[in-house]
């Protein structure tokens, strides 16, 4: 009688335990799809042809926004090509080459570290660092630089975690059949990591898609008439952009400044998508 | 004739674990020599001493000398490359490389440099069938290896090993997660193998030790007690120690 209370008693229990983790399950998905929805909702009325493909006017209150689509997309690939490289063989010296000492402790605290500074920090060292030191000027090439720097720390963690999640005995048996260090990495371990490497850096590279500060006074501009012609160029970028019409121009169409969020916002979720595609695809083949 | 002779080696790890201890002894070409005792003995950590391979692990100290063809390959300067194309490991459970059957098996040969097919195409024919394997791949050589059965798996391993020619093979107990039949076939390519072998081997049990030793080595604790042939040794062994572990009074 007493058991079949107490046993009846703890399931009741165990379901409310159920019920609310569900609940907070469901309470951290209510900001995102909330915030997606009211900016569907607000700014897809501006998305048309014109808007992707025009140069604004009228004091930006009219036309497209295409180059600050173009800016995004430049500043993107501009820190891909300098965090990219950059990332994955930092992360390769930590888990393959780097023996545990206080060397390396250091280099790990210093990257934990770097992921903590507020992106406007980035955004003043950049300035002064490559804007006026190396004289890069306010220019696409300054940006990506203090851009990557900014990246560099998320991608090389989660380079290094896809790295030391490759079994152990690949290497030891690769070695055991003639291979040096390096060959067992080019080989076996990297290509093993590589979609954990990739879901990394987009999402490094998702982050600097969408950041403001570090742009700020280093390559953003508040409006060109024409694309950037090359790396020494200011552009104009998403983000930036988006700052610039909502509180700098008076009198700003709504419908604009939602449009440029949702515009943003896909930028940034179709990388995110990618993402997860990759490692779930990569998740469903891999056979360790 | 002796391929190898290890000379007063020991060994000690850094984190304190297995060690060696003055080891002495001779292993015999084509034959196939059985390292045995119970776990913790010093019997693998002598395998990876014979390949190198404990240049991977933290060691703290290490003394004496292991000739193979009269060279010491504990010397600084060898070529470990080189030495671990001539001194192929066979480990306790099968490691396929995330790669196809046949990408497996020329993947040492690769690296060497070999880059004909038809020397490649020969390789992989030669060894499957010398590791009794390949009547039942030849036909996928271009699955992933991941996809045999873990007996399967561990007879490629042994082919790839086999591969790249090697003059001594090392068996860290091959057989350890297989079921009867598949170590009946893979006891049965060791036979096979010492004609142009040295085989050293780390058996799983003391029966198997029994079954397949020319030469038999009784280590306790990192200490080489009793060594000489096979029959003898486990049918009439001189040392107390080497008898109770035999007869299962320990380990």
């Amino acid at each position: 009688m007493m058991t079949r209370f107490l046993s009846r008693n703890r399931h009741t229990v165990q379901r409310l335990g159920f019920s609310a983790i569900t609940l907070v399950a469901v309470v951290t998905v209510i900001p995102i799809v909330g915030t997606i929805i009211f900016i569907l909702f607000k700014g897809g009325s501006a998305i048309s042809l014109e808007f992707l493909s025009g140069f604004p006017h009228d004091g930006m209150r009219a036309g497209g926004i295409l180059p600050a689509i173009i800016g995004t997309l430049y500043l993107t690939l501009g820190t891909a090509v300098f965090s990219v490289p950059l990332g994955i063989a930092a992360a390769i010296y930590l888990s393959e080459y780097a023996k545990d000492n206080q060397w390396t402790r250091l280099i790990r605290i210093a990257i934990i570290n770097l992921a903590g500074i507020p992106s406007v920090v980035y955004g003043l060292f950049g300035l002064g660092l490559f804007v006026l030191f190396l004289q890069f000027g306010t220019s696409i090439l300054a940006a990506s630089l203090t851009l990557s720097i900014m990246t560099l720390p998320v991608i090389i963690s989660t380079s290094e975690e896809a790295l030391r999640a490759v079994p152990q005995s690949f290497r030891t048996v690769s070695i055991s059949l003639g291979a040096t260090r390096w060959q067992t990495i080019s080989r076996i371990i990297l290509k093993e990591a590589l979609p954990g490497i990739l879901t990394g850096v987009i999402l490094g590279l998702e982050r600097a898609a969408g950041e403001t500060a570090p742009i700020l006074f280093t390559g953003a501009a508040f409006f060109l008439p024409r694309l950037p012609q090359s790396p020494f160029d200011a552009t104009m970028a998403l983000p930036y952009h988006l700052f610039v019409i909502s509180t700098q121009v008076p009198e700003m169409p709504i419908q604009i400044q939602y449009g440029t969020a949702l515009v943003l916002l896909v930028f940034v979720l179709t990388m995110n998508v990618i993402a997860t595609v990759i490692r779930s695809r990569a998740r469903a083949k891999r056979q360790w | 004739m002796n391929k190898i002779i290890i000379e007063n080696l020991s060994l000690q790890y850094s984190d304190g674990t297995e060690s060696l201890r003055d080891v002495s002894m001779g292993i015999r070409q084509n034959a196939v020599t059985v390292l045995f005792g119970p776990a913790g003995g010093g019997k693998s950590t002598l395998l990876r001493c014979l390949n190198r391979l404990n240049d991977l692990t933290e060691v703290k100290a290490s003394t004496g000398r292991i000739m193979i063809d009269g060279e010491n390959i504990l010397d600084p300067k060898t070529d470990v490359i080189a030495l671990r194309r001539k001194v192929g490991m066979v480990f306790a459970r099968p490691v396929p490389l995330p790669l196809s059957i046949r990408e497996n098996i020329i993947y040492g040969l690769e690296l060497a440099g070999e880059k004909r097919k038809s020397k490649l195409d020969e390789a992989v024919e030669r060894s499957l069938k010398l590791s009794a394997i390949w009547d039942e791949v030849k036909d996928r050589l271009e699955e992933p290896a991941i996809a045999l059965s873990g007996g399967q798996q561990q007879r490629i391993c042994l082919a790839r090993v086999l591969a790249l020619q090697p003059e001594i093979v090392l068996l860290d107990e091959p057989t350890s997660g297989l079921d009867p039949i598949s170590t009946g076939k893979v006891e049965a390519a060791l036979a096979e193998l010492k004609k142009e072998y040295t085989v050293i081997l780390v058996p799983h049990s003391v029966q198997q030790a029994a079954r397949t030793a020319d030469h038999a080595a009784f280590f306790l604790t990192g200490e080489l007690i009793e060594y000489g042939d096979g029959k003898t040794l486990f049918t009439n062994p001189k040392q107390k120690r080497t008898e109770d572990y035999i007869m299962g009074r320990f380990g």
